[in-house]
């Protein structure tokens, strides 16, 4: 058989179905656009991270302490040479006069810190105010809060600033990373010394940028085993970036797996559309086959088809992806310390639209491998043509067309993954979800054939009838809608979990209020006036802040260097904020081992100590393994004594570490009081009272705490959002095309029905009913599925009770249901209004 | 075998299995026809004749006995081959046309020598469209053409080919009786000119009787087998 004859066969046979291939061919436009607009993003974002390296430091090499830089480490830093600046940074309260007080990560800023990239402030001249002293530079949005501006009064640790401008930008900074505690700088010179009386939380920064030609890397290198020596933290442009790249990654393969969605719904909307094609197609392919094609030539006539409708979707969607791709910027501004240029990445775009193209081609096997088995035989027959279902077993190839789709499926999805067993989850939890889908829909053909309701109005019968009769799209329409408002659904009711959570911590007198900061000369003081202004304390402890310096004998910097550990890096390397205390409190059990409340401390002493068991199974130790903390500067060797379960859901004062009594005593100590205001106005109440007797002291209120956690939630939910809309949108393009492929036979009956008496209206109560089971069924289902994914998201991740409330449940039904009868109508237009030999006609070619 | 036949068909079956049992639909027909034959093939509803007819045609294999087209055993061969055969040496005309609604009169006639690759298709399709009296209509498609126009078309496509065999089931069955002479007559024109054999299903006698031979069936069964 000649190949010219195929192609030519190919694009002759499309001739009057070439606006319906299209149609098909936008069911994987959604699900492209989402691979190319999430790629194109990553590029981006990596190109930046290179781009603007320096920026995101603003120095060469950042060196940090918990306490003041002692006289060896200054003379270190001072060898270090080239230009430096130094940075003090602390939380405390801002308070401006009759307006109210926040929290706020004060900076005091001494040097001309950021060496690279710059401070950008309105007006822009406040940096340089602020240097002068005297004056404070605040985020905007305090400044926005308390409806202050340039020009006014804000008074940090009791001493009055004047407000030189508005903070827009610091290299290096997100904007997010101010949103629970905003930055307000000064100069270093300004900065009030009741702030730093002994055990307050400070970090002490060095900023320092190496000389001119200096190879920083090499330079770096060699200062590393000093800066360990000397038990300090640094920090680095290749560490910051290669943390940012690998956030970046992280994100990039989340949003993928998302997009993934899309274009697999999309898939199977183009091999359903495709299969719905060959139906129509049979007597051509008949008389093909009766002509002389072969059984592969036939197949190869549509394979190409198929390959230009995924072609055409694919680069479509790659043109809406390069369109869509700014979105993700815009989204995720507030997360990232870098600007996003505005650049094509050509790479994405072509991965995006060969990955759609070949998953479309993948799914559109199978139909395409059933169309061989059309018999030349039909020739003879008038009878309803179509092509026969084949058992695995008499045809393998198609055995493997599907072995190749599971498989390509799960390879996918387990190369955007993390680790393999994260892909083949994602895989295996979509194929139970898509079985579930597939299962309600071939649920719903059995019962419908097994108990129909013979009573019901003609139309209504006619209706449900179509929903189990030959070539029926119940399966495909159940699976597209329902996926899309299950995912809708999900994100929707795990925010709001989360979030109802959050705001019942504070109700039925719940502690709500947080005084932290509290030196020990002041904590009875700090009492006695809550006390006084009539709020209760509710607890009260002191924290010793300490780093792991030893698990198990093994240092923690040999277990960080350590390729192959488990240990998560935030473990080992963060400022472990512990306490003392002779009784266990009511938000922790003990779950092994003994709790020991006191102890005869000496020096050198081994300590038993009480570990949070998640903890503890992170770090994989257990009762009885050691443990070493270096308390600022003083190793103390513990032994695990106990491990407890802690509720840390509740606004209390919970530890991962509790020393017993009579050990950390001598300590640098800062002291926490837990108290409860019924009100706003009580909170604001108390806050001024505390701040304006005891400046050092801050205070953090949980509505705070609960509006920051809403405003990254409802961030996080609208990038989640985003990714479920491609997913809606592409199940959307799948029913219209569903639909639309199901047209002719829907026109067939409709002419039936008209030439043999039915009003139009009858037509359409028969069309509205067949949809509005649909579009009821899959969203009933994507309803149930969304909370049982809800629940068990709550439950097993989050650790939260589950009560879901019934308004968005209601909504998402009704909605999408009305959107299938909607679509469903609309794709059908015209079926009822020409004359039935018109449509004949014209549908029938 | 007959060496010089064309068409050898010997102690043909054709069974079915349905849920009441087995169910034959031909029983044991042998007959040989030679270059340039024709041949009706006449019984009521039922008797078998498009069963025959696929099977002679290599659309069907039988359930026992042997098709030979041109010293070829069909039940010998696969289906590919089986194809190539028949786009080959067999033309085809159906009782329902059965054109490609998607193509032109043009390319409906011209696929058979397109799909070997044939670049003079183009040119013996338009003579072949004179030909049959539809030189007006090649870009029409089958939609824009009245029963007869289409029927003469699928004639046009059957000798494209120029081929051994031309098998017509039930050629006039769709049409008026007017229509049904000239395309009868059409299809024996060429038939001659052509030396092809003919092998015609129909159940009207008059149409038999045009034919040299006619073969006579009852429930799958050879009644007659007369010249």
């Amino acid at each position: 058989m000649a190949p010219s004859f195929i192609f030519k066969m190919a694009w002759r046979d499309s001739r009057t179905s070439r606006m319906r291939l299209l149609l098909f061919s936008l069911s994987i436009t959604a699900g492209v656009a989402a691979l190319v607009a999430i790629g194109s993003f990553r590029q981006s974002l990596s190109q930046s991270i290179d781009d603007q390296a320096r920026t995101l430091v603003g120095a060469d090499l950042i060196i940090e302490s918990t306490r003041p830089f002692t006289t060896t480490e200054e003379g270190f830093l001072g060898s270090i040479g080239g230009a430096q600046a130094r940075e003090v940074r602390l939380s405390t309260m801002a308070v401006f006069l009759g307006r109210g007080t926040r929290l706020v990560h004060l900076r005091a800023l001494s040097g001309d810190f950021p060496f690279y990239g710059k401070m950008e402030t309105e007006p822009a001249e406040a940096v340089q105010d602020l240097r002068q002293g005297g004056r404070a530079v605040a985020d905007e949005t305090l400044l926005f809060q308390f409806g202050a501006a340039a020009g006014g009064n804000v008074s940090l640790g009791g001493r009055d600033f004047e407000i030189a401008g508005a903070l827009r930008k610091v290299p290096g900074d997100a904007s997010a990373s101010a949103s629970f505690a905003p930055r307000v700088y000064i100069a270093l010179q300004d900065l009030p010394l009741d702030l730093l009386r002994p055990g307050s939380v400070a970090h002490y920064r060095a900023y320092v940028k190496f000389r001119e030609g200096t190879d920083v890397a090499q330079k770096i290198a060699a200062l590393t085993p000093q800066i360990r020596r000397l038990g300090l933290e640094f920090e680095t442009v290749d560490k910051r970036k290669k943390d940012l790249g690998a956030l970046v990654e992280n994100l990039y393969r989340f949003l993928n797996l998302v997009g993934f969605i899309s274009l697999l719904l999309g898939a199977v909307g183009i091999a359903s559309a495709i299969q719905a094609h060959l139906q129509q197609k049979v007597r051509t392919g008949a008389i093909l086959r009766c002509l002389g094609t072969s059984t592969n030539g036939i197949a190869f006539i549509y394979f190409i088809q198929a390959s230009a409708i995924s072609l055409a979707g694919a680069l479509f969607g790659g043109l809406v992806g390069i369109g869509l791709q700014r979105i993700f910027p815009s989204i995720l501004r507030t997360f990232l310390p870098l600007t996003i240029p505005n650049v094509i990445a050509w790479w994405p775009i072509l991965t995006g639209v060969l990955i759609g193209c070949g998953i479309c081609l993948l799914f559109a096997v199978p139909p395409l491998l059933r169309f061989r088995r059309v018999s030349p035989l039909l020739m003879l027959r008038s009878a309803d043509a179509r092509v026969e279902t084949q058992s695995f077993a008499r045809d393998p190839l198609l055995f493997a067309a599907y072995a190749l789709i599971v498989a390509s499926t799960t390879a996918f999805a387990i190369y955007r993954s993390e680790t393999w067993l994260q892909g083949l989850v994602f895989a295996v939890a979509l194929g139970v979800a898509v079985a579930i889908f597939a299962g309600v829909a071939r649920l719903l053909i059995v019962s419908l054939r097994r108990w129909f309701p013979l009573s019901w109005s003609f139309a209504l019968r006619q209706g449900l009838a179509n929903l189990y009769r030959p070539n029926n799209r119940t399966l495909l329409l159940i699976v597209s809608l329902g996926l899309g408002t299950f995912l809708l659904l999900t994100i929707h009711l795990t925010r709001d979990v989360v979030m109802t959570q959050f705001q019942s911590i504070g109700r039925n007198n719940q502690p709500n209020i947080f005084l932290f900061d509290i030196q020990s000369d002041q904590k009875d003081a700090v009492a006695a006036l809550v006390g006084s202004l009539g709020f209760p304390v509710v607890q009260k402890a002191p924290i010793v802040t300490m780093r792991l310096s030893e698990i198990k004998g093994r240092k923690s910097s040999d277990i960080l260097a350590d390729p192959q550990r488990k240990i998560p890096e935030w473990e080992l390397e963060r400022e472990y904020r512990s306490t003392y205390r002779e009784q266990i409190v009511e938000t922790e059990k003990v779950t092994a081992g003994k709790w020991i409340g006191r102890v005869d401390y000496h020096s050198g002493d081994v300590v038993p100590i009480s570990l949070d068991r998640e903890i503890a199974k992170d770090l994989g130790v257990n009762v009885g393994d050691e443990l070493v903390f270096d308390v600022q500067g003083i190793p103390i060797r513990t032994r695990i004594a106990s491990l407890r379960s802690v509720d840390w859901k509740r606004f209390q004062t919970n530890f991962f570490v509790v020393f017993p009594a009579g050990v950390l005593e001598a300590a640098p100590t800062f002291h926490v009081l837990v108290s409860r205001a019924k009100t706003p106005a009580d909170s604001a109440r108390l806050q001024n009272a505390i701040v304006s007797k005891f400046p050092n002291v801050s205070a953090l209120d949980l509505a705070a705490v609960i509006q920051t956690v809403d405003s990254i939630l409802s961030k996080v939910a609208l990038v989640i959002r985003v990714m479920s809309l491609f997913t809606v949108a592409a199940g959307l393009i799948v029913v219209a095309s569903a639909i639309w492929s199901g047209r002719y036979q829907r026109v067939e009956e409709s002419v039936l029905l008209r030439t043999l008496g039915a009003s139009r209206r009858q037509i359409w109560q028969i069309l509205g009913a067949e949809y509005f089971l649909l579009g009821f069924l899959a969203s009933l289902t994507g309803t149930g599925l969304a909370v049982a994914a809800s629940w068990a998201l709550a439950t097993f991740v989050f650790k939260l009770s589950y009560a879901p409330t019934l308004l968005p449940l209601l909504i998402a039904t009704a909605s999408a249901t009305t959107v299938t009868v909607l679509i469903g109508l609309l794709t059908s237009r015209g079926v009822s209004s020409q004359p039935p030999l018109e449509v004949l006609r014209a549908e029938m070619g | 075998m007959n060496a010089s036949a064309i068409l050898d068909v010997q102690r043909l079956t054709k069974s079915y299995r349905t849920n009441s049992g087995e169910l034959t639909v031909l029983k044991d027909i042998s007959f040989v026809l030679g270059p340039g034959a024709t041949c009706s093939i006449l019984g009521p509803s039922g008797s078998g004749k498009t069963t025959l007819l696929g099977l002679c045609a290599g659309l069907d294999l039988p359930t026992s006995g042997h098709v030979c087209l041109n010293g070829i055993a069909l039940d010998e061969i696969g289906e590919d081959d089986r194809a190539r055969v028949r786009n080959q040496l067999v033309g085809f005309v159906f009782q329902s046309f059965q054109l490609i609604p998607t193509l032109t009169a043009l390319e409906n006639v011209t696929v058979p020598m397109e799909l070997r690759g044939d670049r003079t298709a183009r040119q013996q399709g338009l003579e072949l469209l004179e030909r049959v009296g539809l030189a007006e209509r090649v870009s029409h498609l089958p939609t824009q053409l009245s029963g007869g126009e289409q029927q003469r078309v699928a004639l046009a496509r059957a000798f494209i080919n120029k081929p051994l065999v031309l098998f017509a089931d039930e050629p006039t069955g769709n049409l008026d009786a007017e229509t049904s002479r000239s395309v009868i007559d059409i299809m024996l024109e060429l038939n001659s000119d052509s030396g092809t054999t003919l092998v015609l299903v129909t159940h009207d006698p008059e149409v038999a009787c045009l034919t040299e031979k006619t073969i006579r069936l009852r429930n799958g069964e050879m009644v007659q087998d007369g010249a």
